[in-house]
């Protein structure tokens, strides 16, 4: 049995350790991890729970972030719990196995801190990773600061886990923003915290011998097609299991989540369509633009970014008078338009409202996104509302120096 | 039923029904017999990882499969994560008391072929022999990458005739030395390291006992003629494998904790390596008398290898 960890009611813990401590509480029977920057601590602290009796788990060290992803399928495939940690060169090093653990439906927890990606070098926080996984056919949980990363890592194990679902889940939070910054989080006590997770049901395991099981078999094009369409409506379908378990949260702990927040949006003229931390400075700004300049700004931040919520996209937006969005994507988009905007674009397309759209790249490396910036932004996004259409290139660089940079003007007469 | 109560090769051949003989591999192919013998080897439940390759893509082709046992096949590369993954998670729910039957003795076993195991999931066996989970690693080495046609590995002889080593006007083959893996898993410390065949069925049957029943990660390579890109008839299989060992090209032996080394086989008639390698289509070239200097070549490594296995056995060091 493992040993009770003393916890108080309100503590101080950065993103990785409140991360670190729902891994401990969900009792993960096994982590295989391999260390990089700025989600190592993630891993630490389970293997200082194990090393001092705070977990009953295996903590298993390998040889590379590859051989990670790989010793988590096996070891989910054996019927336990698994969770495992890691952050951009180490995510694009197993991006071959997220591919196969979702295909061989396994409910692995992957916490990812995010972190640009090379070339440059570079170990600060932007969405490159997040990006680089987003058609793995996992479920993409965002946290926008600490307490969310506690909370949401909690239900990331009831969601892939359920029995409607038996997919891998990754849990992602800023690399620094988050990860790295105390903030006050309000953690469960551990039975609370466990009876909420409850007990891993293993689904054919290799370990029960009553029953041989194959494992990770071939198909070509007789079967490969059913197989993959099946995992995406799977993961299609995972939307109600995730408003299940994210209302029986709120019951537990007042703490509401949806597939998409929303932030001062039923008058809102204008918004920001942001993930991660960044939802937080918009807010700010949109609040202080509200107040000194009367300007009806709000936010839109997908919480869940694969199934990506496209119904409720419609909804939130048909149902406030929104005029002009700015979609803002922290990741480079090589050559087209940003992820994040290509999707809100394709849920705004069969909306009644249709608002003008702007991309906004922002961010990338770590570069810091100011309220002023936000602010910005949102002004922009008045001018095109009163001007009856886009006035800016479509794509447009935020917060990079020297001269400005954007892409794809609107023809006008 | 267990090899130990198994007398005779007909007996050996028919009793185990842990791995169907309905599949894919080529007739002759080796790979089948050195998993049935595996299996003869315990009596014990098997949780099998398997990399890509020959014996993956022609054993569990949806929605049949030949393992009638624990099994996963991930990638090409990472069959000893994943056993290492399974053989964690193992101890975690003895500890936690969440396995079904926790008293049901289990062995786990990962495949790899040589492109698998001596190239691109060199790293991961690595990785997993040094962590020393309990598990047994065993090597199909048909000295190529036999399921994409034919391309050389590391573990292809100098001389060999691959797609991407072809003999021609202006080359004899492979120019490289094959990659002594045995050497390297024994240098990691194993317990337990040996080099098998097929054909010496009895002794294969006693290693990989030795190598289950070891606690640790231990190491098997086991020689595995491939009918197609070796060039040799179907039903020569066997006797590829005696001349394999009989000529010293496969020597059979084990290293003990990293150093006690013992031969496990030695041949009464040594014979010479071009008889080996005249009874293979892939080194036809080599009996042109511009190749033959390689052929002696050959001879002359066999020969230093024998000499040098003699020598570390009589040390006992
Ligand atoms: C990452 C990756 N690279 C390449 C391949 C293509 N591939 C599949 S099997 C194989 C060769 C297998 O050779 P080996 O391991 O020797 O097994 P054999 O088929 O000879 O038994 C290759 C190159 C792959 N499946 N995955
Ligand atoms: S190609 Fe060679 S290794 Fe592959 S199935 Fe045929 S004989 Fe066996
Ligand atoms: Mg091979």
């Amino acid at each position: 049995m493992a040993k009770k960890f003393d916890i108080n009611e309100i503590e101080v813990w950065d993103g990785n350790y409140a991360t670190s401590q729902a891994l401990r509480q969900a009792q993960v029977d096994v982590v295989a991890a391999y260390p990089i920057t700025p989600s190592t601590p993630i891993v630490e602290g389970y293997g200082s729970y194990v090393a001092n009796g705070y977990v009953d788990g295996e903590f298993v060290m390998v040889e590379s972030e590859h051989a990670a992803m790989s010793a988590c399928v096996g070891a989910a495939a054996s019927g336990g719990r698994v969770a495992t940690a890691t952050s951009s060169q180490g995510f694009a090093l197993m991006t071959e196995v997220l591919y196969q653990a979702s295909g061989m439906r396994q409910p692995i927890v992957l916490t990812v801190v995010n972190r640009a990606l090379a070339s440059p070098l570079n170990v600060r926080g932007d969405h490159a990773d997040m990006y680089l996984g987003r058609d793995a056919g996992w479920i993409n949980l965002d946290a926008f600061n600490a307490q969310e990363a506690y909370d949401l890592t909690l239900c990331a194990f009831r969601i892939g886990e359920h029995l409607d679902v038996r997919l891998p889940v990754m849990m992602h939070q800023d690399g620094f923003t988050t990860s790295h910054k105390a903030q006050k989080v309000n953690p469960l006590q551990d039975e609370v915290a466990y009876k909420f997770v409850g007990d891993y049901v293993p689904v054919d395991e290799m370990l029960d011998f009553s029953r041989a099981v194959t494992h990770g078999a071939q198909t070509e094009e007789d079967w490969h097609f059913e197989h993959k369409a099946k995992q995406h409506k799977a993961l299609m379908d995972s939307r109600t299991v995730i408003d299940a378990v994210f209302a029986d949260f709120k019951a537990l702990t007042g703490r509401e989540y949806k597939r998409v927040e929303t932030y001062l949006l039923e008058d809102a003229e204008v918004a920001i369509v942001a993930l991660g931390s960044s939802v937080e400075t918009a807010l700010l700004a949109a609040e202080e633009l509200r107040k000194e300049e009367g300007i009806k700004a709000g936010v839109i931040a997908p919480r869940v970014f694969r199934p990506f919520p496209y119904d409720l996209i419609r909804d939130v937006i048909d149902s406030s008078p929104l005029k002009a969005l700015a979609v803002m994507d922290k990741s480079s988009p090589g050559g087209a338009m940003g992820a994040l905007f290509n999707e809100i674009s394709a849920a705004a397309y069969t909306t009644q409202n249709r608002p003008l759209i702007t991309n906004f790249i922002y961010g990338l490396g770590g570069r810091d996104f100011s309220v002023e910036e936000a602010k910005r932004i949102f002004k922009e996004q008045k001018a095109h509302a009163d001007a009856g259409h886009i006035t800016t290139p479509i794509q447009q660089f935020s917060g990079l120096r020297g001269p400005k940079l954007g892409f794809f003007e609107t023809k006008r007469s | 039923m267990a090899i130990t109560s198994i007398k005779n090769l007909k007996e050996f051949s028919t009793v185990n029904e842990r791995f169907e003989g309905a599949h894919l591999l080529c007739p002759g192919c080796a790979h089948s017999m050195i998993v049935r013998e595996l299996m003869n080897a315990t009596d014990d439940n098997l949780v099998i990882s398997t990399n890509t390759g020959c014996l993956e893509v022609s054993t569990a082709v949806y929605p049949y499969t030949s393992w009638d046992t624990s099994w996963i096949h991930i990638g090409f590369e990472n069959a000893a994560s994943a056993i290492s993954g399974a053989e964690a998670m193992y101890k975690a729910r003895k500890k936690k008391g969440t396995l079904k039957d926790p008293d049901a003795p289990v062995k786990f076993v990962a495949f790899g072929g040589d492109g698998s195991s001596y190239d691109i999931g060199f790293q991961w066996l690595s990785g997993a022999i040094e962590r020393g989970h309990d598990f047994t690693y065993i090597v199909l080495d048909n000295e190529n990458y036999a399921n994409t046609g034919g391309q050389r590995s590391s573990s292809t002889p100098i001389g060999a005739h691959t797609s991407t080593a072809q003999a021609g006007s202006h080359s004899y083959g492979k120019t490289q030395k094959k990659k002594d893996i045995v050497a390297i898993m024994a240098a990691h410390g194993a317990p337990y390291v040996a080099q098998l065949a097929p054909n010496k069925w009895k002794i294969m049957a006693k290693g990989f006992q030795k190598a289950l029943d070891t606690e640790g990660a231990c190491f098997i390579n086991s020689v595995s003629p491939c009918t197609t890109e070796w060039k040799f008839d179907p039903k020569d299989t066997i006797n590829v494998a005696d001349l394999a060992t009989d000529s010293l090209m496969f020597p059979i032996y084990e290293i003990i904790e990293g150093h006690e080394l013992n031969i496990l086989y030695r041949p009464k008639n040594i014979i010479k390596v071009e008889d080996y390698l005249g009874a293979q289509g892939r080194y036809k070239h080599l009996f042109k008398p511009e190749n033959r200097h390689v052929i002696d070549r050959i001879q002359k490594d066999v020969d230093a290898k024998w000499e040098y296995l003699q020598r570390r056995e009589e040390a006992r060091v």
